[in-house]
């Protein structure tokens, strides 16, 4: 049985990294809090369930459709919000991705109604592996695969690609970037777009084994805050190893405490974290 | 080569230069030496686009460059080594020499220019994995003059290359820099360390509270009364 919790909080905690990933670069890259990162994956979600319902796409096949859409939307999200409140004092740029993340939702619930709405027949659905007294849901295992894989992508696009160097070179030090000939506006707006299309891949493989409804990214925007704040910001492998503490923590305490507790455990975690290591436990 | 002209510029629509002129031509060193706040570096900031200029104009190889964006204001082949060295210290030391030719398109271009500027400074090539936070603070200075080199740039600026350094890193980057002249690539130099700047420069500018006050080959101004006074405490 705790295997059983073990297995599945890791699951899950892995699917929270590819979550996180995006946050993580964006607070490290461009210092803001996106409040409408969570609402990322709900628009990525209803993309995954309306391209099943109206043209019967399962989620694997029209993940890259909601993984480019919500790529341009992020890209959208800077050039249009962003770029405006960067650099506004004190609290302008967070209420701003706040209120973005109310727009979300409010539009979604405008256009799509409050109901929770289901994918309910994708090539995974129902499917389980059985290894030994443990069992693993299909839906489950290939989102945490293709997290994982995303993951690793996307850190080594970060370490190993020109972009993505120049990516780190904005984030630590902006004017000196500037002197390197880097355009740090669209460093800026790609760093976004890419924490946009990370969402949108993580919604679509979260789809199909989680109902659609205008409020479904908001936990998963809480926790990938709590995620980032223990991975450190901007840091790639931090949000991997933050994901799984999360993911497992959330997991026992759900199997220990009873499930209504399973956040206080989470949150309860990230207080002491923070008390002892504000930059995180892997943090810069 | 690069011509200012009656520039103004500041912070905030606050100006801190006033009426600033100057230039430097090709194959010269040029110091502009002045005390702490004199502006100096805000005149840099300007040349590379970092701020925008208030009036005046800058003219870099016939070319208008002062409402050109600073990212490719590099392309054009001014560098800017900032005051304070600046390197990107999570970064490796070869990362950062890579960005440094981040406007460089050709790979093999840009693996000549690594080894030419290795062979400047061969400490880098040493520990050129390690990160750049690692090294010592004249290490650091060698690196953001080699990373400033990595563009091909035809002019070098070099902010306040000797703070925080010891006299004897500040003469081996002094060599350096002369030696860089040497190969071809004009230097301008900014420094509050007035003596050892103009001793190593063809010509100089002495700024004060944002304005030229005087100029002239180092030996005129190396012997002239006002600097004597005002700077070599004589
Ligand atoms: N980022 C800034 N914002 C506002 N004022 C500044 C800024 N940087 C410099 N200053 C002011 O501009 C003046 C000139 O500074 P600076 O160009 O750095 O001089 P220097 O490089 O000669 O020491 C100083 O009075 C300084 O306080
Ligand atoms: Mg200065």
């Amino acid at each position: 049985m705790i295997e059983q919790v073990a297995v599945s909080g890791l699951l899950m905690g892995l699917i929270y990294a590819l979550v996180a990933v995006g946050l993580s670069l964006t607070w490290g890259v461009l210092d803001i809090i996106n409040f409408a990162h969570g609402e990322y994956l709900m628009l990525s979600m209803y993309t995954a369930f309306w391209l099943y319902t109206l043209f019967n796409m399962d989620p694997y096949v029209s993940l890259p459709l909601a993984a480019l859409l919500i790529f341009v939307i992020g890209y959208l999200n800077y050039k249009i919000v962003i770029k405006k409140v960067i650099d506004a004092p004190g609290l302008t740029a967070l209420l701003a991705t706040f209120g973005l993340s109310l727009l979300f939702r409010n539009l979604a619930q405008f256009f799509w109604t409050p109901n929770i709405r289901f994918i309910s027949n994708t090539i995974v659905t129902d499917k389980k592996i059985e290894l030994g007294s443990v069992v693993l849901g299909m839906p489950q295992l290939v989102a945490a695969i293709g997290s994982i894989i995303m993951v690793f992508v996307i850190y080594h696009f970060i370490t190993k690609t020109k972009i993505g160097k120049a990516i780190q070179a904005t984030a630590q030090d902006k004017s000196t970037a500037r002197l390197m000939g880097i355009n740090t506006e669209k460093i800026y707006a790609l760093t976004l777009a890419i924490a946009g299309a990370a969402a949108g891949i993580a919604g679509s493989f979260m789809s199909t084994f989680y109902p659609v409804y205008p409020e479904s990214g908001m936990m998963y925007g809480l926790l990938g805050f709590v995620i980032v704040a223990l991975g450190g910001f901007g840091n790639i492998m931090g949000a991997l190893y933050g994901g799984i503490i999360i993911g497992l923590a959330e997991a026992f305490g759900a199997y220990f405490l009873g499930t209504q507790f399973k956040y206080a455990v989470v949150f309860l975690i990230y207080l002491v974290v923070i008390q002892f290591k504000p930059r995180g436990l892997f943090g810069w | 080569m690069l011509r200012v002209k009656n520039l103004k510029a500041g912070y905030d629509g606050v100006p801190v230069i006033f009426d600033v002129s100057f230039e430097v031509r090709e194959g010269e060193l040029v110091s502009i030496v002045g005390s702490n706040g004199a502006g100096k570096t805000t005149i840099l900031r300007a040349i590379s686009g970092l701020i925008k200029p208030l009036a005046g104009e800058i003219e870099f190889m016939g070319e208008r460059i002062d409402r050109i964006p600073a990212h490719e204001i590099v392309e054009r082949g001014i560098a800017h080594v900032p005051e304070g060295r600046h390197v990107f210290g999570k970064m490796s030391i070869r990362d950062n020499l890579l960005m440094g030719a981040y406007t460089i398109k050709s790979e093999a271009e840009i693996r000549k220019t690594y080894e030419e500027v290795c062979d400047i400074f061969p400490r880098l090539r040493e520990r050129e994995s390690q990160k750049a936070e690692t090294l010592s603070g004249g290490e650091q200075q060698m690196l953001a003059i080699a990373r400033g080199l990595m563009s091909r740039p035809k002019i070098l600026m070099v902010d306040e290359m000797s703070l925080g350094l010891m006299p004897i890193l500040v003469d081996k980057v002094l060599d350096i820099l002369r030696e860089i002249r040497n190969r071809g690539t004009t230097v301008l130099l900014v420094e509050q360390k007035v003596q050892e700047a103009l001793e190593m420069a063809d010509r100089g500018y002495v700024l004060q509270t944002g304005r030229i006050i005087t100029s002239g080959t180092n030996k005129e101004l190396l012997e002239s009364d006002l600097v004597k006074k005002a700077y070599l405490g004589m």
